[in-house]
């Protein structure tokens, strides 16, 4: 086995013992979408022009999406607090593969996200969700999201080494629940201005959430939609390993660096 | 015979922005001794063990640890070092037994798990081994942070201020825990604000002052350059010249009077100079004497002798008189 699989083995096991020690926190993360899946689905549900059964079915994908892009956030915290707390210093003076490191954090993310989407799913088949398209599509749909998070993770790892301080990552995580609100997650984009449309739309959010409900069968691609959101699935695949491309290279150097 | 050095460092620079941390610090650490980097906070011992362990760059010089060069080997530079600092820390969400094994199977060391038993039965920490670090006490984390950077048994061990906060006990047992490391050849590089640790611990003594090293030396050797403190404290202040003229005699230094405490006190680097032959001289004498005591040099005199400067006050202007008014020859 090459130094780096092992080494990004013992990190990946870490990041889960980590979560193991303190299963708290990954129930409370893992309760936000399934308040929310309710509260959208039944309050904003009754007011929109698409029936609620209707509504909840086209919520799902949209918040498997909006937890995926969490990943932005977990990793930046978790990043930041190694940093602070002086963990990640200690890795540093050590013959660690710094590209390991990383990696670790994101694969062992990527259980823990596996694991967390669970109780979501099973919450949007009990109000409703179904699997409408083969299985084929939903196992499409599951890489497709577990890629994204992967992608948001890598970028929330480099902004978690550069705040380094765990209040500013703190405060910098909350906001990032606007991503999913600026994009087609919670509601259909076709009713909104042109310009903010656009914008919507390509955000790398939209893509993901329109090739889960074309794969999972929920809802068409809508028409006239802006490239990512027309061609869901590559879109999908470009916003991700673009993302990765760009970030997973920085957050390694970032965290390789000597100051 | 020539000398080996686990620690060569010549000119390391370092500046953050437009602070120069380091202003050329040339340090030499022979092969399995134990040298203490003494200063003030603000110093630069810090950004020294930074440099060293690879953390920082530098800015200028160079510096071989263990036999490679600190920047272009930096790899095979972790390979021989373990590092114990208030930075350098365990992961507070793992147990102590977890952290060992993980920082076991990252040194590739072969049975983590035992090695993590025998770590954490060493250093007193079987019981809380399967608790999160997280909830140790002070002594307990550091313990097992000293522990983390011994899973494999490195050339060079770099602890910074590894008993600041610490209770006795505790701090008897990392001293304890180096000493042992030196027996087994390990070479160490502590930094302390506590000269009595220094003292104890080490082998020779760099005083580091403004980002360079202002004075290497055993701490005996430091110790009889500064001298020890003697005191009388009298009865009535009519007494203070007889007891002024014993200290004069017995240290052959002009003694310092402090007439608030009706006190007068001299340096001395004389070791038969004992306590019992201070109080009869000085009892011999008349002196109505009701205290006395001879007090070994603490940093800030150390400071005050070689820099010019308090060691509490190191960031104060600069004072270029280093004596005072106590170490004029009589």
């Amino acid at each position: 086995m090459s130094a780096m699989a092992y080494d990004g083995l013992a990190m990946a096991g870490r990041q889960l013992r980590r979560v193991r020690n303190s299963p708290g926190l990954a129930v409370l993360t893992q309760l936000m979408p399934v308040n929310m899946l309710l509260f959208f689905g039944y309050v904003f549900g009754s007011a929109l022009a698409m029936p609620g059964r209707e509504y909840r079915s086209f919520l799902v994908p949209g918040l498997l999406v909006a937890t995926a892009a969490g990943g932005l956030m977990t990793g930046m915290f978790q990043a930041a607090q190694d940093t602070h707390r002086g963990v990640t210093d200690r890795f540093r003076t050590m013959p660690v593969s710094r590209a390991a490191t990383v990696l670790g954090q994101a694969v062992a993310d990527l259980v823990v996200t596996a694991a967390g989407t669970v109780p979501l799913l099973l919450t949007g088949l009990a109000v409703g969700w179904r699997i409408e398209g083969s299985a084929a599509g939903a196992a499409g749909a599951v890489g497709l999201l577990l890629l994204f998070r992967f992608a948001c993770t890598c970028a929330g790892i480099l902004l978690g080494l550069l705040t380094r301080s765990e209040e500013a990552a703190g405060q910098l995580g909350a906001s990032s629940f606007v991503l999913p609100l600026l994009s087609n997650a919670y509601i259909p984009t076709d009713g909104l201005p042109g310009w903010l449309r656009t914008l919507a739309e390509w955000n790398p959010v939209s893509a993901v959430t329109t090739a889960l409900r074309d794969l999972f069968g929920n809802a068409p691609v809508p028409e006239g939609a802006a490239w990512p959101v027309a061609h869901p699935v590559a879109g999908s695949l470009v916003w991700s390993l673009a993302l990765i491309a760009l970030f997973l290279p920085l957050a390694v150097s970032r965290y390789a660096r000597a100051e | 015979m020539t000398t080996t050095y686990a620690v060569l460092s010549e000119g390391l620079e370092k500046r953050f922005g437009a602070v120069r941390a380091l202003r050329g610090l040339d340090l030499a650490v022979a092969e399995g001794t134990v040298c203490g980097l003494l200063g003030p906070n603000g110093a630069g011992k810090t950004t020294a063990v930074r440099l060293l362990t690879t953390l920082l760059r530098p800015d200028g010089g160079s510096a071989r640890i263990a036999g490679h060069d600190l920047v272009r080997e930096a790899a095979a530079v972790r390979r021989r070092i373990g590092v114990t600092g208030q930075y350098a820390s365990v992961d507070g969400d793992l147990t102590g037994r977890e952290n060992l094994r993980l920082f076991a199977r990252l040194h590739r060391v072969r049975g983590p798990a035992a090695r993590a038993d025998a770590l954490l039965e060493r250093f007193g920490l079987t019981e809380a081994a399967d608790r999160k670090a997280a909830a140790y006490s002070g002594g307990m984390r550091r313990r097992l942070d000293l522990a983390a950077s011994l899973v494999r048994q490195p050339d060079v061990l770099f602890l910074d201020e590894p008993t600041t906060g610490l209770d006795p006990a505790s701090r008897a047992r990392v001293w304890q825990a180096v000493r042992e490391l030196k027996a087994d050849g390990t070479t160490v590089l502590l930094t302390t604000q506590y000269l009595e640790e220094a003292d104890r611990l080490a082998d020779d003594i760099a005083l580091v002052d403004r980002g360079r090293v202002a004075h290497t030396g055993s701490p005996a050797a430091l110790k009889a350059l500064i001298g020890s403190h003697v005191e009388a404290v009298v009865a009535d202040a009519g007494a203070l010249p007889r007891a002024a003229a014993v200290l004069d005699r017995l240290t052959g230094r002009e003694p310092a009077f402090d007439r608030e405490r009706n006190a007068v006190g001299a340096v001395t680097t004389d070791p038969t100079l004992t306590l019992p032959r201070l109080v009869r001289e000085l009892d011999a004498a008349g002196v109505p004497l009701l205290d006395a005591g001879i007090r070994p040099p603490t940093l800030d005199d150390v400071f005050l002798r070689l820099t010019g400067q308090s060691a509490g006050r190191a960031d104060s202007t600069d004072s270029t008189d280093s004596t005072d008014s106590g170490e004029r020859a009589a």
